[in-house]
Order: C-alpha cells, then structure tokens, then sequence
C-alpha cells in the first residue's frame, strides 16, 4: 500500500516535469539526457507495477478452502474454532454449477496455483484432476481412515487407479418422487414394488401429470443418461478405459443398453408427462413442475425434501404439501433388473502444489468427520457418505427417507472415472440432446462415433 | 458555427487524398520530437506488445500443437492439423452460419432502430438530456445481466414475455430459432443505444442549411432522408456498421447465459470457448481464435478496403 501512493506521487511529479519539459522543448532546449531519464522513470514504475501485487508467507496456518456449498462455511468455521488456532480458513466459492467449478479448479490447478490447499471436488472430475497430477494422494493410513464406513458409491467415485484421492464429504443419489394424490388415475404404485419408466411414462400421461427429469444440456443430463445407460445393464465407457491414452479410448453406447436409454429419453420428451420446457429442464426447474397443479412424477436429489421446507415458508406451497408427496428407489429400464440410480457428491482433496498439505489432511479429518456431515446434511439437505450418519436420530426425523437414500447410495452408479471426463461428458451432452430428437435407432451408433472422435481429436463439440 | 460544420461535412465528401511521400532530411527540430514521441509513447508501447502482442503470438504457436491442459506429457507438434480439422468439421460451419446469421439480423435491425432513436434524439425540442439517458440506459447494462434480464423475461414459467403474447408455456429456449429470437432481441435491446450514439454523431453534423435548402425546393420528409440526410451520413453510417458487426461476430455472453448452447445456438466463441476452456484442448481451441481473430480481421479489411470506410469518421468503443 505504502509502495502505491508513493507510485502516485511519482507520476504527479513527473507530469509536472514533462510539462516544464513540453515548454523547453517549444524554445528548442530540449536535452537528450533528460528525456532518458524520463523513459526510464516511467519504465521502473511500470515494473514496480506489474511486480507490485502477490506475496504469501509460508508459515502460515490459514488455509484456503475452496467450497462449492454454502454450509460448508459453517463447519469449517467450527473447525477452526476446535482446533484450538492449529488452522483456520480462508473460504472461498466456487461457482455454483459443477461445470463452473471444474473450470475454475482446473485453470487454477494447471497454472500450479500455490494458493489453493483444500479443494472440493465433483467426483466426476476427480479422475482428471488426479491423472494431470494436480491432487495429492492420500497415504495408505488416511484411506483407511477416509473410507471407514463410507458407502459403496461415494466411496467408489473418490478412487482412481486403485488410490484415494478424495475423502468423501457426502454422497448423493436420486429417487423417484410421486405425489400420492396422483397414484390411482395414473395406475402406478411406487410404494407396492419396483416401477418402470415405461410404467411411469404412460401413467403419467393418462392421469394428465408430469414426469419430470432434467432434460438440460449440462452435467444433468449427463448425470440422466449414465443412470439411464446403467439401469439398462451397460456403461457408457469400455472397461480399462481409464488406463488407455485419449485416442484408444472406446464406448460402448452402441449397444442394447444405449439404445434402450435412448428410447426412454425420446419416449419421455415427446410424450404427453413430459413438463413444458423439458429440454431446458435443470433440477430445479423439474422441482417447479412437481410442485406445480399438475407435477406427478420426478427424478431428483433428495436435497428437494429441504427445499420444499422452504417453498412452504415463503407460502408458495400448502402447509400441507409435505403429506402428499411420496418417494421410493429410482424407476427401473426392465421390471426384473434393478435400476442403477445416479450418483453424485462431492470430496475434499488437496492440491499438489500446497504448501500445507499435512495440516489440510488434519483439517479435513474434523471437515468430514460423522458430526461436520451430519451437520452439513441437516442444513444442505445433501445426504452424508458415512452409513452411521443415517442412523442418527435427528437425521431419521428430518429425512424419512434415509433409509431409502443410504440403499439408492449404496447401489449407485458412479459416472464414468475417466482422465478425459470433460470430454466424455461434454460428447454425451451434444449427442443426446435435445431429448425429442433422439432416435433409438440411429442415436446410440452416432453418440458413440461422437464420443471415439472426440476423444482421438478428430471432431469438434 | 455554420462554416466549420459545412467545412468539415465537405472535407468529408471530399476523396480522401494521401499526401504525397516525400523524402526530407529532417531538422534537428523535427529529430527531437520524433525521439520524444518515441520515449513518451515506448513504454506504453512496450506494454502494449506484452500484454496483447505475446498472447496473441503464443495463440498462434501453441494452435500448431495437439495439447491437452490436464495431459502436458501428450503434447504433440502437428502443425497446422488442428486447422484442417476445424475447417473440415460440420460443427464449425455450422457455428459459422448462426453467428452470420446472428450478425447480419442484429446489425440490419440495430441500424434501423437506431436511426429512428437517433433522429428522435436529434430532434426533440424539450427533455432532451433526459431522453438521451433513456436511451442509452440499456448500454450501460453489462450484457450478462442482460441477458440474465431477458432469460427471465421469456423464461416459460415466471416470464413476463408468454403472458403478454398469450404464449402459455411456450418455451422459447426448447427451440433453435425461438432460442436464436430470444436472443437476438437481447441482443438488439443491449447495443442499439450504441448504434445510435454513432448515428446521432453522423446526423449532427449534417449543417441545417442543406435541409432548409431542400425544404425551400419543396422536398418532401421523406424526400430529405433519402437525398440529404443519408447521403450525408453515409461515413457515419459505414463506421457504426463496422463496429456493430465486429462486436456482433463475437457474440458470446448472452448464448451463455440464455442457452449455454443448447439447441445449436452455439457461435464461433463458443466453440472456441468450449474447446479452450471446458475441454483444456488448448491447442485446438487457439486454433478456433485464431480463426475467428482472422474472420474479424476480414469484415474489418471488407468495410474499410471495399466499402471505404473512413475510420476518422467517428471514434468510440464498445463498453
């Protein structure tokens, strides 16, 4: 700061100066000499500019902490304050979509930003981060300690090569969320048994509901058409696909399965239960169209459960809205094949290139500990990794569904670990998008020429 | 006042004559200021190069590599193999065709609307700093805001656009051409105050004494636009076409806002920014700028060299 109004002064004086210079040079009296000293002044100030900013000492214990929930603020604060000074943090946030983040993280990370200590990861992306050496590998004893009870799901999406490379923080998973009002003109009954998309598209449209799912080209409909892919007994990826170079990697959406996920995405967008603006439909604009006169059906996280608290505050909702609405496992591809529920979170890693890598291990032990993720589930509403969480007490009278929730977890299917995930993903959403215009037929093949192509650097999305 | 202004609008339609080049020694005098001008322009100069000239250099280089962000080890020289690709992809003509196409609708309605509001600036007797605000109060709006005000606008569930036009649940982003209207007309609303500004700049040079000339030959309104006024601003006009259409062939940040680039709405920034920046494809995203650079290069080599447009016309930036 000291060094900036000084750097004011100086360009005030030489102002001064070049004008005096101006009137001397008007009577021909200009010297050379001078006028080098004025070049090089205004050079050095430039330099002092450019090198002015920045500066960070080493020793610190403050560590920054990259969040991408607001909660999370609150249980790194009561860390801190527990820790007894050994650190505190200093939060930021990320962008609040997952694409957004990722970006933010990646440029960083690739620029070998020494700023960032703890990071918090979509699990999706922790493949690529992990393979470009960008994360630091937690030690035997640490993986121990960070998958200790933690479910399959979040557990499997915090590993790459057989190493963790994020502890987890919370797991997710969708349901299918029904209005019980809406159960007998649609003639199906999520609560008695296992139900079908195809149960749920034609019963919705019969009873004149809506079947909500998120349509929108971003990681949404990712997040769709790997359960979808899933529940149909395939991957969207060959397998080993994660230890090939780019160019070899394969697909294998040209398959039953891909075909099969196809056609409920094209079936659902054109029919009848599909809400308006499906092809636009993000998460919360499918909780809109469940909360609206005619929402039936949905696919979503269970954060909605908290977020209808919420509308029943602000008086959007009955008071009474809660008791109509039902829930159970994610609908199934064929009645006798169970479906692969999608799988989401978020894990805590550690940057590389920190300097305090050893007190963000000891941070993140008390950041994911039962208590931080029980707290982080009751006020995010994002389900805990740990199974103990869900036996909690407080945790059962304000999520019914738990038990629910830690099954659809457990039997989750992560999306593809892939070192080339952003490309993965970013084929997947120019190839089956817009919903209503996918062919059974023909989409699966060229999805899978997209995806190849891109991936080898042949084809631009 | 009536002189200068008819002087400088001849100048204008006078052709535009380099002075003839000449070989003369220079007088110690004229050394002296030359130097000066290089010492006190150098350093700005210096920094100029740095901050633009490097980056754009280093664009260029690393467009010859197949480089992934996450993937240093894979870096491979292949000359000018990402160009080739991109030129020989669906994809890119396509991106190529919307983005023309997005220019020339906005720019054609921009310059008409923004005619009309600069003659109505030009003209008004009362209110006149007041109605010059209104006016530009849509171009001091950031354009993401902008577009964020008009996502909400036609968004089919709290927009107020569907109501009005008895729409229903009309979604306008579930379409490749009601998206594309959407966003045009964001994009309209955002820039035509500048359009305007530029135009205003053109008209108030036209001395009044040719229209009250015209007017005393019993030349009709419209007879006046046509003969005097046009002809008059066709500098004017010329310039704020250039301006316009370069801005316009970069558009990015309402499709981002308004599609993400769903329903192929995507432009030629938005590949480059998908590339660059969602796939860390830093080599084939470079190559994409670099071709976009050289399309913005080529409407702005069109305007000057076919069309003569003389820059000195009127100076001005966007934001």
């Amino acid at each position: 700061m000291r060094f900036r109004s000084h750097e004011r002064e100086f360009v005030a004086s030489d102002f001064t100066v070049g004008f005096t210079r101006l009137q001397r040079r008007r009577e021909g009296t200009v010297h050379k000499g001078r006028l080098r000293t004025a070049a090089v002044t205004s050079l050095t100030l430039i330099a002092a500019t450019l090198t002015g900013c920045g500066g960070d000492d080493g020793g610190s214990t403050t560590l920054s902490y990259f969040i991408a929930d607001g909660p999370q603020q609150d249980v790194a604060e009561r860390c801190a304050a527990e820790s007894g000074g050994a650190y505190s943090f200093d939060i930021q946030r990320l962008p609040n979509n997952a694409a957004g983040g990722r970006e933010q993280l990646l440029r960083r990370l690739a620029a070998e930003d020494r700023s960032l200590d703890i990071v918090s990861v979509d699990p999706p992306f922790m493949a690529e981060f992990a393979n470009a050496g960008f994360l630091r590998v937690f030690t035997d004893a640490e993986r121990q300690e960070f998958s200790n009870g933690v479910l399959q799901g979040p557990l499997e999406q915090s590993l790459f090569r057989d190493d963790m490379w994020s502890a987890p923080l919370y797991g997710n998973t969708q349901l299918l969320w029904y209005r019980k009002s809406v159960l007998q003109k649609a003639g199906v009954d999520p609560a008695a048994g296992p139900v079908t998309w195809d149960q749920l598209i034609q019963g919705a449209s019969s009873a004149g509901v809506t079947l909500a799912a998120q349509g929108r080209r971003n990681e949404s409909l990712m997040v769709w058409v790997n359960a979808l892919v899933a529940s149909a007994g395939g991957s969207i990826l060959a397998e080993g696909s994660q230890n090939v170079p780019a160019d070899q990697v394969k697909g294998e959406l040209d398959s039953p399965a891909g075909t099969a996920a196809v056609k409920v995405m094209h079936d659902l967008a054109i029919s009848p239960a599909a809400p308006a603006g499906f092809t636009t439909a993000g998460e919360e604009d499918s909780r809109a169209a469940f909360q609206a006169g005619n929402g039936g059906f949905m696919v979503n996280w269970p954060y909605v459960w908290a977020a209808f608290d919420t509308a029943i505050e602000e008086g959007s909702l009955p008071a009474d809205f809660k008791n109509d609405v039902g829930w159970a496992a994610y609908p199934r591809i064929e009645a006798g094949t169970p479906g692969a529920a999608p799988s989401g979170g978020l894990g805590l890693s550690i940057s590389a290139f920190s300097d305090r890598q050893d007190l963000a291990v000891e941070a993140i032990r008390c950041l994911a500990s039962p208590q931080s993720q029980k707290e982080f589930m009751i006020s995010a509403g994002n389900p805990a990794a740990l199974a103990s969480v869900f036996d909690d007490p407080e945790i059962r009278e304000m999520f019914p569904m738990a038990d629910e929730i830690r099954t659809g977890m457990d039997n989750a299917t992560p999306r593809p670990v892939s070192p080339y995930y952003g490309d993965v993903t970013g084929s997947i959403q120019a190839g089956f998008h817009p919903p209503d215009d996918l062919n059974p037929q023909t989409t699966p093949r060229e999805a899978n020429q997209l995806l190849e192509d891109v991936l080898s650097n042949r084809r631009l999305i | 006042m009536s002189i200068t202004t008819s002087a400088s609008a001849a100048s204008q339609d006078a052709p535009v004559t380099k002075p003839a080049r000449r070989k003369v020694r220079l007088t110690d005098r004229s050394r002296h200021e030359r130097n000066l001008g290089w010492l006190l322009a150098g350093p700005a100069f210096i920094v100029m190069v740095a901050v633009t000239g490097y980056p754009i250099l280093n664009a260029i280089w690393l467009s010859l590599f197949d480089y992934r962000l996450t993937d240093p080890a894979g870096r491979d020289f292949i000359g000018l193999g990402n160009y080739g690709m991109i030129l020989t992809d669906a994809l890119f003509w396509q991106q190529f065709g919307i983005t023309t196409l997005i220019t020339v609708v906005t720019v054609a309605v921009e310059l008409v609307l923004g005619f009309a509001l600069a003659m109505v600036m030009h003209r008004a007797l009362y209110l006149r700093t007041p109605l010059r605000t209104a006016i530009l109060v849509p171009y001091g709006i950031i354009t993401v805001v902008s577009a964020y005000a008009w996502a909400y606008a036609f968004s089919n569930t709290y927009g107020f656009v569907n109501p009005m036009l008895g729409l229903g649940e009309f979604d306008w982003f579930g379409g490749t051409w009601s998206a594309l209207f959407a966003v045009c007309v964001a994009e309209i609303w955002k820039t035509t105050p500048f359009m305007s500004l530029l135009l205003l700049a053109g008209l108030a040079q036209i001395p009044d004494d040719y229209l009250e000339a015209a007017k005393v030959d019993g030349a009709k309104a419209w007879q006046r636009v046509k003969r005097v006024i046009l002809p008059n601003m066709k500098a004017a006009i010329m310039v704020a076409l250039l301006f316009r259409t370069l801005d316009a062939f970069r558009i990015f940040d309402s499709i981002f806002i308004m599609t993400a680039g769903a329903q192929n709405t995507e432009t030629l920034s938005f590949l480059a920014y998908r590339q660059t920046i969602s796939r860390v494809m830093i080599g084939l995203g470079s190559a994409v700028s670099v071709i976009l650079a050289i399309l913005v290069v080529l409407i702005a080599f069109l305007f000057l060299k076919v069309f003569k447009t003389d820059l000195s016309q009127a100076r001005g930036d966007r934001k």
